[in-house]
């Protein structure tokens, strides 16, 4: 179900213990980040065709007469195949920081580059559109904020037809909405949030998950809150969301994983979700999670985590709305096959993604907290001793595990049913609790 | 962790809800020691809660978790070339082929040949170039329709809707799909015509270009043509803009 994830970021020759060392250092970076509440990231999109291979894979530097002799090339050249070529080479130095540089200082380019993007030719243009993604990905503000004049272009594309080229026009925006909140001011009032909205109807599945980390990127903004969430809400966006999130033959990972992750930027932003729990959230997610629950056991497949996390979460925050008790919302959810998925999801995180077993308690806390129905399924289906298993795994996890169930929804649920039958279960529960 | 071995048999078994157990106490339990109450717990936005996660969602953004694979080379294709009338594009791969199709192909205007990016675009350009009617409605009433996707607004003449394109929506006030109707004699069609770039000394640095035009000429000729010849003047009588004829051109973009 994974598309088939582009370019190669594995340098050659590259040891397991090395692509180890490389990846904790990643991370430690990226959870830095999160403490500052900088977490962005960005998506780059790189076609290595083997053609261009042969030139070597190192990005070159370009000096400014190369750039304007690429330029000018592409935009008179005579022949086509040379107009092309031009610009081939202009995208390649242009993976070079230093060339990016160049470019946006050049008195012009932009422009030329953006002609280029909306002339008539079609693989110039296709061309252009991934010179301004080489652009889109730099880690320099300036670069990045260089690239607004092809914003409307970007946009306006967005309606057309050809799905490999919508979908670099959404990794490009995508990678421009996370750069500076001056780019959403660009984006919003060109109209951003109807063009997605117009574009989630595609059938192509680049095209929808290209366009669900463009969505993702412009919900997690600092600002969505106020000046972005509202506007996706009161669009057909959520419908559509939903819609691509319901298991079944269609159900496409890759696509699933940046709805869910858009859907649980807008759920814990709190600005509407009884309107979420109206077009069915909690059902559409439940039935998610059970069909998560059925693949964990059948296959190896890579990432299905990066899934289960966001469903979790957003069930999790949609469970405390009022909304679920006054609207009949705890009826989407009352299946007690809820509380058997979760738990064979703890048990694949335990083996997968540890540090991701609170997600999953917290969603327990949550559905035990005002339902004795599940609290009933948990005694029922025996799950006690597994959940008390949790407890030694870590000091999260036991916090969680204790405060969510003996603490709280478990306690009350025990005290419910002090059958004599259960009492030394109970009492066994209460002591490690308490003090294991 | 030792699940159940029925969970899963549960797992695919039928929907249902656990009855709730009958409260009852045991006398001998005496009072709870705990003072606690279910509570459900919300976490919002920037809670540390969620650091975890987020890294996690961040290295595979970042390509770093998922199974690093190449891309495989385009599919080629014996060489084909493009089927529309008047069109000799060739091509060896299918997505070349797709993107021109589109590009040049799908959105195109029955009278005068221009392509748009898209069918919202086209209609657009219908009504207001080629439509008498909307000429003599757009007298008594806004007509203009804004080009922003959502956007309801209407407006009197074409350029107070630049106007509201460039203040409002912020797009460039040189938006190349808001180009102004020309001027032109019904009878003839417009041929725009093949001088060469260096004779009206076209400067690289502009990039001005009427994007709809059909395909046909290097687009530096288009561009100084479209500037410098007056759109009354027509060359050549019944050639319909944008198809050449093959003896002068093989190649079209």
């Amino acid at each position: 179900m994974w598309s088939g994830r582009r370019g190669s970021l594995r340098p050659a020759g590259c040891g397991l213990e090395e692509l180890r060392r490389r990846r904790r250092e990643r991370e430690a970076v990226l959870r830095k980040a999160r403490r500052e509440q900088q977490l962005i990231s960005k998506r780059l999109l790189r076609d290595d065709a083997p053609g261009e291979a042969e030139e070597g894979c190192v990005a070159m530097i370009l000096r400014e007469a190369e750039i304007q002799q690429f330029l000018r090339l592409a935009q008179r050249g005579t022949e086509e195949k040379e107009r092309e070529r031009a610009l081939v080479s202009l995208r390649r130095g242009l993976q070079h920081p230093e060339t990016q540089q160049t470019f946006i200082w050049l008195e012009g380019s932009m422009r030329t580059l953006v002609g280029l993007l909306t002339s008539n030719q079609a693989l110039l243009q296709l061309e252009a559109a991934r010179c301004l993604h080489e652009l889109s990905h730099s880690e320099q503000s300036a670069v990045a904020e260089a690239c607004l004049p092809a914003t409307s272009y970007l946009l306006t594309y967005l309606s057309g037809h050809s799905s490999d080229f919508i979908e670099l026009c959404l990794y490009t925006l995508g990678n421009l909405i996370v750069e500076s909140e001056a780019v959403r001011r660009q984006l919003l009032p060109q109209g951003i949030v109807p063009a997605l909205a117009a574009c989630i109807q595609s059938p192509h599945l680049t095209v929808l998950e290209a366009l669900g980390y463009a969505l993702s990127q412009l919900l997690q903004a600092k600002e969505a809150p106020e000046k972005i969430i509202p506007s996706v809400l009161a669009s057909t966006l959520p419908q559509h969301m939903l819609r691509l999130l319901q298991p079944g033959p269609k159900l496409n990972l890759g696509v699933a994983m940046e709805f869910a992750w858009c859907l649980h930027y807008i759920t814990c932003s709190q600005v509407n979700n009884d309107l979420l729990i109206t077009h069915g959230a909690l059902s559409t997610l439940g039935l998610l999670l059970l069909d998560l629950a059925g693949a964990v056991q059948r296959t190896e497949d890579a990432g299905l985590e990066l899934l289960a996390c966001p469903v979790l979460r957003c069930l999790s925050n949609l469970l405390t709305e009022a909304a679920v008790e006054a609207v009949g919302g705890q009826m989407q959810l009352r299946d007690e096959r809820v509380v058997a998925a979760l738990f064979i999801l703890l048990e694949f995180f335990l083996w997968k993604q540890p540090s991701l077993l609170p997600e999953g308690l917290w969603l327990l806390n949550n559905l035990t907290a005002n339902s004795p129905s599940f609290c009933t399924s948990l005694l029922s289906l025996d799950l006690i001793q597994p959940l008390l298993q949790l407890l030694p795994v870590s000091n999260v996890v036991s916090l969680l595990a204790a405060q969510a169930f003996l603490q709280q929804s478990g306690l009350q649920a025990l005290e419910r049913h002090e059958e004599t039958q259960l009492q030394d279960r109970v009492h066994a529960l209460q002591q490690i609790a308490l003090h294991g | 962790m030792q699940l159940p071995p029925a969970l899963h048999a549960r797992l695919a078994g039928a929907p249902g809800a656990a009855e709730p157990l009958p409260v009852e106490r045991n006398p001998k339990a005496g009072a709870a020691p705990f003072r606690f109450m279910a509570r459900l717990v919300r976490f919002p936005r920037e809670h540390e809660f969620f650091e975890e996660g987020d890294v996690q969602r961040h290295l595979y953004l970042q390509d770093v978790l998922t199974q690093v694979a190449g891309e495989p080379e385009k599919p080629r294709v014996p060489e084909f070339t493009c089927q529309v009338a008047g069109c000799c594009q060739v091509f060896d791969a299918l997505e070349d082929y797709e993107h021109h199709y589109h590009t040049l192909h799908r959105n195109v205007c029955s009278f005068c040949k221009r392509a748009f990016p898209s069918g919202h675009l086209l209609d657009v350009h219908i009504l207001e170039w080629h439509d008498s009617l909307f000429q003599i409605l757009s007298e008594r009433q806004d007509m203009y329709q804004c080009l922003v996707e959502g956007c309801t607004e209407k407006f009197k003449t074409s350029k107070d809707r630049k106007d509201h394109l460039v203040n409002r929506h912020l797009y460039p006030a040189d938006f190349r799909f808001d180009k102004p109707k020309k001027t032109r004699s019904l009878a003839t069609p417009q041929v725009t015509v093949q001088v060469s770039a260096e004779a009206l000394g076209a400067d690289w640095e502009q990039s001005e270009g009427d994007a709809m035009e059909g395909c046909s000429e290097p687009a530096s000729e288009r561009r100084t043509c479209g500037h410098r010849i007056p759109p009354t003047i027509c060359f050549g009588q019944g050639v319909s803009r944008g198809f050449k004829s093959t003896k002068k051109r093989n190649k079209h973009q």
